[in-house]
């Protein structure tokens, strides 16, 4: 579970949230520029919230006057353009998780590979990110968030980045394999069908404030 | 017309840079080149120069490092000051700057009483060299690390954070590589000017044989004392280096690009 009751001072606009994202997946929607993003980069400590408190399962992450660092909060993040390390191969992109705790060699390459056959593309693991495809990239990007079992994950507008064929297919990979983690997970997306495909709970944010929130990804009108 | 003016001018410039080069090593001769490598000046000034420059080197990359990294990343008060002081060093005349250096760390310099109370003195001795060279040198390093630190995505640290690294192992796990052709470069500019440092070192450390005689100024003495074949040896092997330097510099920049 994470918590937030937060404040932050944007250019054009006041984010000033108080929400719950339980254990699977709730998609963050809401128009481009509606704070989204800036809502998951204070969850992965990336961005400091000016006031108000931030707590994972219990572990104050935001608090009163004190801010865990984004490299000690165990919370993945899967970048809009993915972030791949270019100059290391998928593998030790994948591994990077494992070696930051300290995971010798051969135990982070046996796992990097796990998760490279686990999401089919095994076969690129000694390739440089600059020569796959976006929907590998993705992949990639994926993998390199879980293979080191964070507590939470987020990902920003993970298929904007991806072209409609590709973008279905990774839509239904994504949330099976998101589903069975068993840690709370948070999907941002401005696009409407993203927020249809995962039939998940939404959380809906405009201008900074969240303005509905729904059980799963059924429209109220219907 | 002005195709035939563009022609002309080229050909003299590059002739001008040419033909004194090529004057140089024709004035070497190879049989004598050996020997007069050989010789206690030429091997006390290699060794000065190779000691000092990798000491210099050291200092350039052990300082401007974290320098160059603030001044790419940090916004700080006065910052557009410090960027500009850094920079000012390149265009200072040499012997200005070695004159610099002996007013704030000679025996009458702003730094000398408490240096003689410690019973410490730089000017005039090997590391006066090595200070010498430093000030005229780091501007390089610290220009181009400075512009390759800028040129890394902040995504690529902050996926590094996320990932569970710290901020020093991100730094030499992701920044470092990221920025080491830009890195690579100024540490083969800063070296090279360092190197070739004369003005500066003549003023601040002087010109004595195996303690602060550098090739610069070995080759300097070798036409004051008459020795042209020393001066016009050492000379080439100056100028072999510099060539080296170029062409590095250039690959270099063209994988930093």
């Amino acid at each position: 579970m994470i918590e937030i009751a937060a404040r932050k001072v944007l250019r054009e606009f006041v984010l000033e949230v108080d929400v719950r994202f339980g254990t699977g997946v709730t998609v963050l929607a809401g128009p481009s520029g509606s704070g989204k993003s800036t809502l998951l980069r204070i969850v992965a400590g990336l961005v400091r919230p000016d006031a108000g408190r931030v707590v994972l399962d219990g572990r104050v992450l935001d608090g009163t006057g004190a801010s865990l660092a984004a490299f000690r909060r165990d919370v993945a993040y899967v970048f809009q353009e993915y972030a791949l390390f270019p100059h290391l191969t998928v593998r030790e992109n994948v591994a990077f998780g494992l070696a930051a705790r300290g995971v010798p060699r051969v135990r982070r390459d046996v796992a990097a590979l796990g998760w490279l056959e686990r999401l089919g593309i095994a076969a690129l693991r000694d390739a440089r990110p600059a020569t796959l495809s976006g929907g590998e990239r993705q992949r990639v990007a994926l993998a390199r968030a879980l293979a080191w079992a964070p507590r939470a994950v987020l990902l920003d507008e993970p298929f904007a980045a991806l072209d409609e064929a590709t973008r279905a297919r990774v839509r239904a990979e994504l949330r099976a394999t998101l589903t069975a983690l068993g840690v709370p997970v948070v999907l941002v997306t401005h696009d409407e069908s993203d927020v249809e495909a995962f039939a998940a709970p939404v959380v809906r944010l405009e201008r900074g404030r969240v303005v509905t929130e729904r059980e799963n990804g059924a429209s109220p009108e219907v | 017309m002005i195709r035939a003016a563009v022609a002309v001018a080229s050909a003299v410039l590059v002739l001008f840079i040419a033909v004194p080069l090529v004057a140089l090593y024709a004035h070497v001769a190879p049989s004598r080149l050996g020997a007069t490598l050989a010789s206690a000046p030429a091997l006390a000034a290699l060794r000065i120069s190779l000691v000092t420059t990798a000491a210099s080197l050291a200092l350039t990359l052990a300082l401007g490092t974290p320098l160059a990294y603030a001044l790419a990343r940090s916004r700080f008060p006065g910052r557009g000051f410090v960027d500009a002081l850094v920079d000012l060093p390149i265009v200072v005349p040499p012997a200005v700057a070695g004159l610099a250096l002996l007013f704030a760390f000679g025996t009458l310099g702003a730094f000398g009483p408490a240096l003689e109370a410690l019973h410490v003195r730089i000017a005039f001795t090997t590391f006066a060299v090595v200070l010498a060279q430093l000030f005229v040198g780091a501007p390089f390093y610290v220009r181009a690390a400075r512009a390759g630190f800028a040129a890394v995505d902040p995504v690529y640290e902050d996926a590094s954070a996320t990932l569970g690294m710290g901020p020093l192992r991100t730094f030499a796990r992701v920044t470092v590589p990221l920025a080491l052709p830009a890195l690579a470069g100024g540490a083969v500019l800063a070296w090279a000017r360092a190197l070739g440092e004369f003005g500066a070192t003549i003023m601040f450390a002087g010109n004595l044989q195996g303690v602060t005689q550098t090739l610069p100024l070995a080759v300097y003495l070798g036409l004051e004392s008459g020795d042209l074949d020393l001066a016009a040896a050492l000379a080439a092997v100056l100028v072999t280096i510099a060539l080296a330097v170029v062409v590095a510099a250039r690959i270099l920049e063209r994988r930093a690009a």
